[in-house]
């Protein structure tokens, strides 16, 4: 493994174009049976953020630890979304790696871009819905996760005001804080999410004053999609219960910290190289939750009264089995309007474009 | 609106404000001194990586924040050498200190990720803090305090010191000031040098009060709004003040208004007023050059000893 930064990338920017013109490494086409692979990941984050971009690595780690030598990887991390994403990403196929994961939204674009001048080469990209010849889409469904959170958020709040720390109006952003809502209105009907958008994946100072804010306004439960511990440890100074994100918090917060979504993305990575390994690697567009492992929740504070325990573990239970979508019927929006009928579930391609708040949400 | 939340809001501009004010005030002195350094953003990174490390080792907080200090002015003192010594251009030597400060605080933060530190929290005793008026005046890091002395220490040292009077003559002709006997290298390394503990006492405040913890970038690009602070305030200690404080209630009533559900106006609009406003500042500057109120003549200049 070799680390890498954007600075590095420039400085070997001018050689590796020089080396396009002599003719690249013969490499094998996608369909043919390789003895190694090379794999790149490209990280939004530092590794070091303790969350979102710090779970994809642990999940590069578990591809190295299990295909051992079968594998090289290497990864780019703080990678803006945007232009740099595509110069970064078209690098990194340049360089001889055979599959490149693409790990946040904003690189969609990008990724599409670079793989069609790159037909060689796999891509994966996640938490999007543009797929392409040689580009596959992962996702994971968060909002399982999230159902379980607003369950815990509206047993345990005593305002029944829960405030909810967001990055960007994303669908994927805006599916959670629907979810953690429907959620908690199905134990307090009268729960009220605020939302404070604070335009970042990540700025702790700014993460940890949203969440002053909101406390100063009467919620008393914290729920993040953003990436650092920040808004946790803000939550623990003021005493009221919050939820890691992407991996388990409970350091920054011991008494806080209820539970958290951790993402489990190793075994999906492991899965992809083998294909390629084997050969047999196709544009994948997998959406996979609790069911196949690919997120969980983490230990339940002991802090929790057993019956939130209880109920919590019974959402984990029935999502794994099938039986459970927080997403079905009757579901109103902000208006008060019904949406979805008594019984009917959102079909994904809606909930991949979800742009509309279910009620209770205040944002 | 309720009196406790009047002081919530308060108590978190003052918290939003510090930071920016101590490393501004830092800046500013540099700057009169004739010297820009922006490299700011990288030694406040590098104080705020210095600050956990010695603060979780230690157990003591204070201790932290002075290491933080040391490690940023260790920092600054490359700088120094490079630009004043070497004479090196000082945009793109402070630019490769706030690069080389985002590479060297992840290096040494990467054993420090992930744990959590004792706080430089509020040191008056409890009942001092008991009603929401006093603890508008009690409750806070000491750092916030030290911002406001620090405010007044710099005012009094500009304008009413020998010292001061001396820093602003090597920023604004450092041939005359070298023509008349004062060591204008010197005097610079020492300004150089104070920025780069103030800086460093700037990233501290993240690292030990406001979210105690260490994470990669963890100021997210403070330090760039504590330089244009310095525009903003046109190189004067009492509007930095206030520039600080109307960055940090911005700051927090963008969060504030959204929390609250109010959408009147676009919060990415509030978001982005501090900074047109420093750019408005900086246009009424120049236009108003004849008025005096301009940057330091010798600011970004190398200083070459004449013969």
């Amino acid at each position: 493994m070799f680390q890498t930064n954007r600075r590095h990338l420039l400085a070997g920017a001018a050689a590796l174009g020089a080396s396009s013109f002599v003719g690249l490494p013969a490499r094998a086409a996608i369909g043919e049976k390789k003895d190694k692979v090379k794999a790149a990941f490209v990280y939004v984050g530092p590794v070091g953020d303790y969350g979102y971009s710090f779970a994809h690595d642990q999940g590069r780690k578990y591809l190295e630890k299990e295909l051992g030598d079968k594998v090289e990887t290497n990864f780019v991390e703080n990678v803006a979304e945007g232009p740099d994403a595509e110069r970064v990403i078209r690098q990194l196929a340049q360089g001889g790696n055979d599959i490149v994961f693409t790990t946040s939204f904003g690189f969609m674009n990008p990724t599409l871009k670079v793989a069609k001048q790159f037909p060689k080469v796999a891509f994966d990209h996640a938490t999007g819905y543009k797929t392409a010849a040689n580009m596959g889409a992962y996702n994971s469904r968060f909002y399982q996760g999230r159902a379980v959170l607003g369950t815990i958020a509206g047993m345990m709040s005593k305002t029944g005001e829960g405030g909810y720390i967001a990055s960007f109006p994303i669908p994927e952003v805006v599916m959670g804080i629907n979810a953690f809502t429907l959620a908690a209105r199905a134990k307090n009907p009268k729960f009220v999410t605020k939302v404070v958008w604070v335009n970042s994946w990540y700025d702790p100072a700014k993460e940890a004053d949203a969440t002053k804010a909101l406390l100063s306004q009467g919620v008393d439960v914290i729920s993040q999609h953003t990436d650092s511990p920040a808004p946790l440890q803000a939550a623990e100074q003021a005493g009221v219960i919050a939820f890691g994100q992407a991996w388990d918090m409970s350091k920054f917060a011991p008494k806080s910290h209820m539970t958290a979504i951790v993402d489990h993305w190793g075994p999906y990575y492991v899965d992809e190289v083998k294909k390629l390994l084997a050969g047999e690697w196709k544009p994948s567009d997998i959406w996979w939750g609790m069911k196949e492992d690919i997120l969980e929740m983490a230990p339940f504070n002991d802090a929790m009264p057993e019956d939130v325990k209880k109920a919590a573990q019974d959402i984990v239970d029935r999502t794994k089995a099938g039986e459970y979508d927080v997403f079905t019927g009757p579901i109103n929006n902000q208006a008060g309007e019904k949406k979805v009928a008594d019984g009917e579930k959102i079909p994904d391609a809606d909930l991949l474009k979800m742009d509309w708040y279910v009620e209770g949400v205040q944002s | 609106m309720s009196l406790d939340l009047l002081v919530a809001i308060l108590m978190t501009v003052a918290g939003a404000a510090t930071p920016l004010l101590i490393a501004g005030l830092g800046e500013l002195v540099v700057e009169k001194s004739g010297v820009l350094n922006l490299g700011v953003e990288g030694m406040m990174l590098i104080g705020a990586v210095t600050g956990f490390a010695v603060a979780t080792s230690t157990g003591v907080p204070v201790l932290g924040a002075l290491a933080a200090m040391a490690a940023a002015a260790a920092a600054s003192l490359i700088f120094a050498v490079l630009v004043l010594t070497l004479m090196a251009n000082q945009v793109a030597t402070g630019l490769a200190l706030t690069i080389f400060g985002t590479g060297v605080s992840a290096l040494i933060g990467a054993p420090f990720v992930g744990i959590t530190t004792p706080t430089l929290g509020p040191v008056f005793p409890d009942f001092l803090t008991s009603s929401p008026l006093l603890r508008l005046v009690f409750g806070h890091s000491p750092l916030v305090y030290v911002g406001l002395i620090l405010t007044v220490a710099v005012a009094f040292f500009l304008n009413r010191s020998r010292s001061g009077l001396i820093l602003r003559a090597v920023g604004e002709s450092d041939a005359a000031a070298h023509a008349i006997g004062y060591p204008v290298l010197k005097i610079r390394y020492l300004a150089v040098l104070f920025g780069g503990a103030m800086a460093g006492l700037a990233g501290s405040y993240y690292s030990l009060v406001l979210t105690p913890m260490w994470a990669e970038r963890l100021t997210a690009g403070r330090g760039w709004i504590a330089i244009a602070l310095v525009v903003f305030a046109s190189w004067k200690p009492g509007r930095m003040l206030a520039g600080a404080y109307l960055f940090g209630l911005v700051m927090t009533m963008e969060l504030q208004a959204k929390a609250a559900g109010f959408n009147v106006f676009a919060p990415e609009l509030l978001a982005a007023l501090p900074y047109v406003a420093t750019i408005a500042v900086l246009a009424i500057i120049s236009a108003a050059r004849r008025t005096g109120t301009a940057a330091p003549a010798c600011l970004g200049k190398p200083f070459r000893a004449a013969a």
